[in-house]
């Protein structure tokens, strides 16, 4: 780049002064405090008494502590469940809305409320849906001649989580997927028509291999999503004392942050959910080398 | 003759298909609605419609929450969305025009440092900074809420700068020949011309800000004087609940969504395009 702007002696002071903020971003809200999360997950400092140095022993806690272990157990299986299907199921319906048919912006726009609701609000009415006695799901199921389930119970909890949060996330991989599907020139799909491809082929053998970049950008950002989920699992499952009938991993690192004070025990707890996220990450881009194409 | 018949079973099962989604993206809308306009008498019928229709749970939302509760929430939520959406859209436009258009020593290494910040997992950095926010005595006040929509971020930064890169690079070399200043070429020209990006970061800064639970939760009272809607409405959900009144706990839901409904279906194409932008050029 030759041609970038060039500031002129004293106005080099303008380009660092409109960095500053960002700067100090940085400083103290990313990298300075993931620096700072790292070094307190080895000590014990309950942010009244001075630090202790607890060398290794919080990261001991992680694979002994029980209830933690049964925390991050459930954020991989809340993970497993919930990527493939926001993954899937908006890739789904961009595929459905691509074609040309009538009201797609009518669609589109039904599909993506959930996505700019809080999840407060929307969690508030699915909590009178999963209602045993008095929610219309169960009601559906009656009607249908189904037992009518305890949705929020231990049991079943999870799977109700899952299903509110894709709900939630639906519209926004639908748009990321939609973009995508309109880059695919139709030259591709009016040559394979001329070859006497069928609309099975035409999908597999070019929607498929052309999307993959769309697919690999929102298995990312989604499992990103998934790790840190929080709030519909809040409003949905919470329990006395920020306890809840799914515990997940971002759960108990809240809890010791900001209701135990234990704060060496939660950023040991946060760093190890960075490093879920930085394992993930080298784990896609490794597929993205060998799978994703790229015209 | 078959393949439009193909075409037309094929168009049929299309819509069955997005009209049975759409049911169920739907429905929790609907019903939220229709609670909210029942007596609370009704709270759990079964019927699709009100019967009879009711506004009194939308008076009782102002008039049985105690101090005008529902009112200083609704107030704080839309300050707190503000003054972040202003400090979102300054602090990121300035890095996004220094890293879109000069050129300096460190460039492509403070903006890869940048985008790298997407991976930190928001836990990672809210424990250091409750600890700062606790030291500088800023727990319980709504600063530690503002101050980091003054930082910049690495979203917003990118999304403008992917922008600004599009505007042609001769207006600068002919704001140069005029003699304009550093930051008059930013002032003057890239924030003007990158409005459709401005108006889409400010959507979404202001829709998260909105919908953001875990911020105000650890960092703000439960005090509904100083609280935002969302851990107001988390907080009624246990009281109303516990008190049988779903209707008001639904007209609540529902004026908490309104203002963000109403945004999306005016500015419903930066929104979908600042989502698309995000996306397509990583």
């Amino acid at each position: 780049m030759n041609y970038g702007l060039k500031p002129f002696g004293r106005e080099k002071i303008w380009l660092w002064l409109m960095l500053v903020p960002t700067l100090i971003g940085l400083v103290f809200g990313t990298v300075g405090s993931l620096l700072a999360t790292l070094g307190l997950s080895f000590f014990d400092w309950d942010l009244i008494n001075p630090p202790q140095w607890a060398g290794a022993s919080n990261y001991v806690a992680l694979v002994q502590n029980k209830d933690y272990i049964e925390a991050f157990t459930n954020t991989l299986k809340f993970s497993a469940e919930y990527v493939p299907a926001v993954v899937i199921f908006s890739l789904f319906v961009a595929v459905l809305l691509n074609r040309k048919i009538r009201g797609v912006s009518i669609f589109r726009t039904i599909y993506f409320l959930p996505t700019v609701t809080s999840a407060v609000a929307a969690a508030l009415v699915w909590n009178m849906i999963y209602g045993k006695d008095t929610g219309i799901l169960n009601l559906l199921l009656e009607t249908l001649g189904l037992a009518p389930v305890c949705w929020l119970c231990a049991d079943n909890a999870m799977v109700s989580v899952v299903i509110v949060n894709v709900w939630g996330a639906i519209g926004e991989g639908m748009i990321i997927f939609l973009a995508g599907l309109t880059a695919i020139p139709r030259d591709y799909y009016e040559a394979a028509s001329i070859d006497g491809a069928n609309d099975m082929q035409k999908f597999f053998h070019i929607t498929l291999p052309l999307v993959t970049p769309s697919i690999f950008f929102q298995t990312l950002i989604t499992a990103i999503n998934a790790f840190q989920a929080y709030d519909y699992i809040y409003m949905l499952t919470r329990r006395g004392q920020g306890n809840s009938t799914v515990p997940v991993a971002v759960y108990s690192i809240y809890r010791n942050a900001f209701n135990f004070f234990r704060m060496g025990d939660a950023s040991a707890q946060a760093i190890q959910l960075a490093l879920l996220v930085a394992v993930f990450m080298v784990v896609m881009f490794w597929w993205e080398r060998h799978y994703v194409v790229y015209e | 003759m078959t393949k439009s018949k193909n075409k037309l079973l094929a168009d049929i099962l299309t819509y069955v298909a997005l009209i049975i989604g759409a049911v169920v993206m739907i429905v929790p809308f609907f019903w939220m609605v229709s609670v909210s306009f029942r007596l609370p008498a009704q709270q759990f019928s079964r019927e699709l419609l009100p019967n009879p229709f009711t506004l009194q749970n939308y008076v009782n939302l102002f008039k049985d929450l105690p101090n005008q509760a529902f009112f200083y929430l609704t107030a704080n939520s839309f300050k707190l969305s503000i003054l972040m959406v202003i400090g979102q859209v300054l602090t990121c436009s300035m890095a996004a025009f220094v890293f879109a258009v000069c050129q300096f020593k460190g460039r492509n290494f403070l903006f890869a440092l940048l985008l790298g910040t997407l991976m930190i997992p928001l836990q990672v950095s809210l424990i250091p900074n409750f600890i700062i926010y606790k030291y500088l005595g800023l727990i319980g006040t709504q600063w530690p809420l503002i101050l980091p929509a003054f930082w910049g971020g690495a979203f917003g930064t990118f999304l403008l700068r992917q922008y600004f890169l599009t505007i042609p690079r001769d207006l600068v070399d002919a704001a140069r020949m005029d003699g304009a200043s550093f930051f008059n070429i930013f002032w003057r020209i890239y924030l003007p011309l990158g409005k459709p990006a401005v108006a889409a970061l400010s959507i979404f800064v202001f829709k998260d800000a909105w919908n953001d639970l875990l911020h105000p939760l650890v960092y703000l009272p439960t005090d509904m004087h100083q609280t935002t809607l969302t851990v107001g409405l988390s907080f009624f959900q246990q009281q109303l609940v516990a008190g049988g009144k779903f209707t008001v706990l639904m007209a609540g839901a529902f004026l908490s969504i309104l203002p963000l409904l109403i945004i999306f279906f005016i500015a419903q194409k930066q929104f979908i395009e600042g989502i698309a932008l995000s996306g397509i050029k990583r």
